[in-house]
């Protein structure tokens, strides 16, 4: 069961608004992940259970786009755009830097929760890229050695919070 | 559906089919073959598996005749040399994805992709193999998952949601991690939606669904969707 704070009053406002339409999932899941941070299962059988679809599906779109959280992302998150540009401009090297330096994996977190690594299709900034995304903040022509900083920063207390 | 009627042809031979009508089923129902793998009658056109490709007279791109309506006038190839290079091509790509091994497969000599890859002369797959491993769900009393054979034709996701209506079964992911999932990924045994009806296991072109300790030529019946539809229409 979904425990009653904001954060659900949250979402069952919007899925009101939106007349508990099917077609409204999106949004949903948008306005869910917003506040709680990531979709658990059973934010997921909730949703589901309010706009009468079923779980399987809405599990399914959960998935499929990249930008939804499945598990709880760290304390700090950084993302890895993996768009064409960004690849072609070798986004790959600052990744496995940020994988080695802070001994993390695509994907996952580390073990004291503090860091977490991602990575998205296509951030829509080609003209910058590579991108990285630390807590929010888009480094663009990254290096390796700009964003290990910046995430060293961030460890160290100096980012914002996510 | 309108009244009106489309008059076209299909392989040269001339056909007249309600406005509407997919070139599929206008093939179908004038006695023209057209491969197909993710196609049961009965349920929606998905349009997934590109086996069911057709050449049309005055355009170079190939059309999915199974989503593409018939219009007047239209001249249509269902067989050509390019057509057969293409579902080859196609077929060893859906090979290539999974770990498609007959010999120790339960629906070996009922299976649909094995029957294709021999009518189109498919006996090897010129790409690398994908080898990952996904995991096999045996928890249902009798219904048995394995993602290692699946092609991801959907056939079980949409007799689940439009036939018996309780959609159990959904795609998650994307891409080679593409893969069929039991309400929120559960173990199928702890469903609490699926009614057991079997039907999954009924219209799976492969061995990814079956019924535990049956042979797959009795689980098979591929026309339920139809049946059942023309029952609840009666």
């Amino acid at each position: 069961m979904l425990k009653d704070d904001n954060r659900k009053a949250m979402i069952d406002k919007v899925m009101k608004e939106h007349n508990y339409e099917e077609s409204s999932l999106l949004e949903i899941l948008h306005k869910a992940q917003d506040s709680y941070g990531y979709l658990d299962k059973i934010l997921l059988t909730y949703i589901a259970k309010s706009l009468t679809l079923p779980p399987s599906h809405v599990l399914g779109v959960a998935t499929f786009y990249s930008f939804f959280k499945l598990k709880a992302p760290g304390e700090h998150v950084v993302t890895g755009c993996l768009g064409t540009a960004c690849y072609v401009k070798s986004v790959d090297d600052i990744m496995t830097a940020i994988e080695h330096d802070f001994n993390i994996k695509r994907g996952g977190s580390t073990p004291d929760g503090k860091l977490s690594l991602f990575i998205t299709r296509c951030i829509g900034a080609c003209a910058m890229a590579p991108n990285i995304i630390v807590d929010d903040e888009v480094i663009g022509k990254a290096t390796k050695e700009v964003v290990v900083e910046r995430v060293r920063l961030a460890l160290e207390g100096g980012g914002r919070r996510r | 559906m309108s009244a009106g009627t489309v008059k076209l042809k299909i392989d040269n031979i001339e056909v007249n089919v309600p406005e509407g009508t997919m070139i599929l089923e206008a093939a179908r129902a004038n006695g023209v073959v057209i491969p197909t793998l993710c196609d049961v009658e009965g349920l929606t056109a998905y349009g997934g598996c590109r086996m069911c490709m057709v050449e049309i007279h005055g355009s170079p791109k190939l059309f999915a005749s199974c989503v593409t309506p018939v219009s007047t006038g239209m001249e249509i190839v269902t067989q050509s040399d390019k057509l057969k290079e293409y579902r080859k091509m196609a077929l060893q790509f859906i090979l290539s994805e999974r770990s498609h091994i007959c010999s120790v497969c339960v629906a070996n000599n009922s299976c649909e992709l094995q029957k294709l890859a021999n009518e189109l002369g498919v006996d090897h797959v010129q790409f690398e193999r994908e080898w990952t491993s996904f995991p096999v769900d045996s928890t249902h009393d009798f219904l048995v998952l394995d993602r290692n054979r699946c092609i991801l034709c959907t056939r079980c996701v949409r007799v689940c949601d439009e036939i018996e209506g309780v959609h159990t079964l959904d795609l998650k992911l994307r891409g080679k991690d593409e893969q069929v999932i039991v309400d929120l990924d559960d173990q199928w045994g702890e469903s609490t939606s699926c009614t057991s009806c079997r039907k999954c296991a009924k219209v799976c072109p492969v061995g990814a669904i079956y019924v535990e300790g049956e042979a797959l030529s009795e689980t098979k019946d591929k026309n339920v969707a139809k049946f059942v539809l023309s029952r609840r229409n009666r």
